[in-house]
């Protein structure tokens, strides 16, 4: 049993309490709102037995938001460790480095164009993330890659996207009729149809960021390293970006501009299991992820009802001064390897 | 046998080396040597292929470098590079990694592999290290994690740069040490090393680069008695019978 300091759980368990937290979150999701359910009722609807309004609320009001919770926190948080990953940069996510951002505004011009496309969303996600994280990292890589240059260059990338994004909805205000709360994230009236198209992109992506965790291992001793062993980094790290531009892009496409998960989420694991195998680091990212946008989500709705806070302003009062943390704690270390 | 053949090298509009003829020989080692700047970890970089050769070629037993793929070429090559990350990994984990050119798909290491880990931590006198986090080790101890590594590769050449840095000086002894058991293997080792007395006490061949050029290529004897080395270098380099041999001393050359 190999313990990595500062926590003294073993790493063998992390993975088993991290599915039951994400499970004990999609619960606590399902039961409690506006109408609180009793859990027997709860899996009863699910199972199919239940009848009358509480099975109503179950299946068509909550059981999309909470599988857009836990698709869009697994997603965002696995994005976020591939990213941090890649780029060596423990300051760089989704939100970050202008990959959420571009995703919005394909998501935007897509919904704007083609109304009736949703299942297309995804894909105008991608490739909206993928224009911001290759956008991103050519001017960080042209002005020397240092940490902070990668998060002031996403911070440009998702001020341009951010105004893309609002001159779409001066010309077309009805184009994210569907989205709550679009630029802070939210996943209130989701719908299965909304969801599963995203969740047909993100696990696809998964499936494959994991079968190149061996890959990533090697990548995170550097570049130099990692190509004297034979890896061919260059379009490795490439290929490992566009994977987490799916993954982020996939859950933009229904929530929005989710912030911070997918910089919190990774820290977290990593704090937990360390950084010994990728493989279980991308694993632990998605359970965490997903538990910890449940849970924002059931705060969300909970603290203040029956007024409900869309889940992205939770996310951000916990995130930004965490984010206001790794800041300081990076410029007091200057040290490389990840916080 | 890694041979480097009229190479010039450097990077997009800055020509570092040029016109250099040399070859990393199996049982033997080879020192690289010279003023700061002049060139030897780009040598070392192009010939093990992290750098593309400007002009001449490499070849690694008589084939070209670009003909093996980078995997083939790791099995061969290992390099002890000069930039090195601290990831936060466990020590052993490290140096398993060193395995990666062998693993297919999945990449899943073996017993065959934890077993080439244990000799390169033995060898680099790194095993009392290999269960602790790589952050949390000094400079010294983050060397031997990185040579053993390289030692994990378990090629038949194996390229170092400045695998002295950072260590005192029992261990840079111990590092040559090390290095002459792996030529005595019939292993090709090229160095590069900033202490010439070492150098000239430890090496085969000992290749001196100044102004982008090789400028000699030779025993130690040869390149002592030369002065070559003490020009380039700008000391003075002077030697006296010790136990099994010379030793060597630098010193400031005397003014006037």
């Amino acid at each position: 049993m190999k313990r990595l300091r500062k926590f003294s759980i073993p790493t063998e368990s992390v993975l088993p309490a991290l599915a039951a937290l994400a499970g004990l979150s999609a619960l606590m999701s399902l039961c409690l709102g506006a109408v609180p359910v009793a859990p027997g009722a709860v899996l009863a609807a699910l199972l199919g037995g239940g009848s009358g309004p509480a099975a109503q609320i179950v299946l068509y009001a909550r059981l999309p938001r909470t599988c857009g919770c836990l698709l869009a926190g697994a997603s965002l948080a696995v994005s976020g460790t591939v990213i941090q990953g890649v780029l060596g940069n423990p300051l760089a996510a989704p939100n970050v480095i202008g990959v959420n951002a571009g995703a919005g505004f394909c998501t935007a011009v897509c919904a704007a164009l083609w109304p009736a496309r949703t299942a297309a969303l995804p894909l105008a996600a991608f490739l909206g993330a993928l224009g911001g994280v290759l956008l991103v990292l050519t001017i960080a890589e042209r002005s020397g890659a240092s940490r902070m240059t990668l998060v002031l260059a996403g911070v440009a990338v998702s001020g341009m996207f951010g105004a893309g994004i609002d001159a779409v909805l001066t010309f077309f205000p009805d184009a994210l009729n569907g989205y709550t709360d679009f630029r802070v994230g939210g996943v209130a009236n989701l719908s299965m149809a909304r969801v599963a198209p995203a969740l047909w992109a993100a696990l696809p992506a998964f499936l494959l960021a994991l079968s190149l965790a061996g890959e990533l291992d090697v990548l995170l001793l550097g570049e130099e390293t990692a190509r004297s062993l034979g890896l061919p980094a260059g379009r490795l790290r490439v290929f490992l970006l566009a994977l987490a531009a799916a993954l982020a892009g996939a859950a933009v496409s229904f929530a929005g501009l989710l912030g911070f998960v997918g910089l919190v989420a990774p820290h977290m694991v990593r704090r937990l299991i360390g950084e010994d195998s990728s493989a279980r680091l991308l694993w632990a990212s998605a359970l965490g992820g997903a538990a910890l946008l449940t849970l924002c989500d059931v705060l969300a709705r909970t603290l203040f009802a029956p007024y409900e806070l869309p889940v992205g302003v939770v996310l951000s009062l916990l995130g930004g001064p965490f984010f206001l943390w790794l800041l300081l704690r990076q410029r007091r270390r200057g040290g490389r390897g990840h916080a | 046998m890694l041979e480097v053949n009229g190479l010039s090298a450097g990077y997009p509009g800055r020509r570092v080396l040029e016109g250099v003829t040399l070859a990393v020989r199996p049982g033997r080692v080879l020192a690289l040597l010279g003023p700061n700047g002049c060139g030897k970890s780009t040598l070392l970089r192009t010939a093990a292929g992290l750098l593309p050769a400007l002009e001449g070629e490499v070849l690694l037993d008589g084939k070209p470098l670009g003909d093996y793929s980078p995997r083939q070429a790791a099995r061969r090559i290992a390099v002890l590079p000069q930039s090195r990350a601290v990831p936060r990994i466990t020590a052993r984990r490290m140096v398993l990694h060193g395995r990666f050119p062998y693993l297919s798909y999945p990449r899943r290491y073996g017993r065959e592999d934890e077993e080439a880990v244990d000799r390169a931590l033995a060898a680099a006198d790194a095993l009392d290290l290999a269960d602790r986090p790589v952050p949390e080790l000094s400079g010294g101890q983050r060397q031997k994690v990185y040579l053993a590594m390289a030692l994990a590769q378990e090629t038949e050449t194996i390229l170092m740069d400045e695998p002295t840095a950072y260590l005192d000086v029992r261990h840079q002894l111990e590092v040559l040490a090390l290095t002459r058991r792996l030529a005595a293997e019939g292993r090709a080792a090229a160095l590069v090393l900033h202490d010439l007395c070492l150098a000239l006490t430890a090496a085969d061949d000992v290749a001196v680069l100044g102004g982008g050029r090789l400028l000699a290529l030779g025993g130690p004897e040869e390149i002592f008695q030369s002065g070559i080395l003490a020009r380039v270098m700008g000391v003075r380099l002077e030697r006296a019978p010790g136990p099994g041999g010379w030793r060597y001393f630098c010193a400031l050359p005397e003014e006037g």
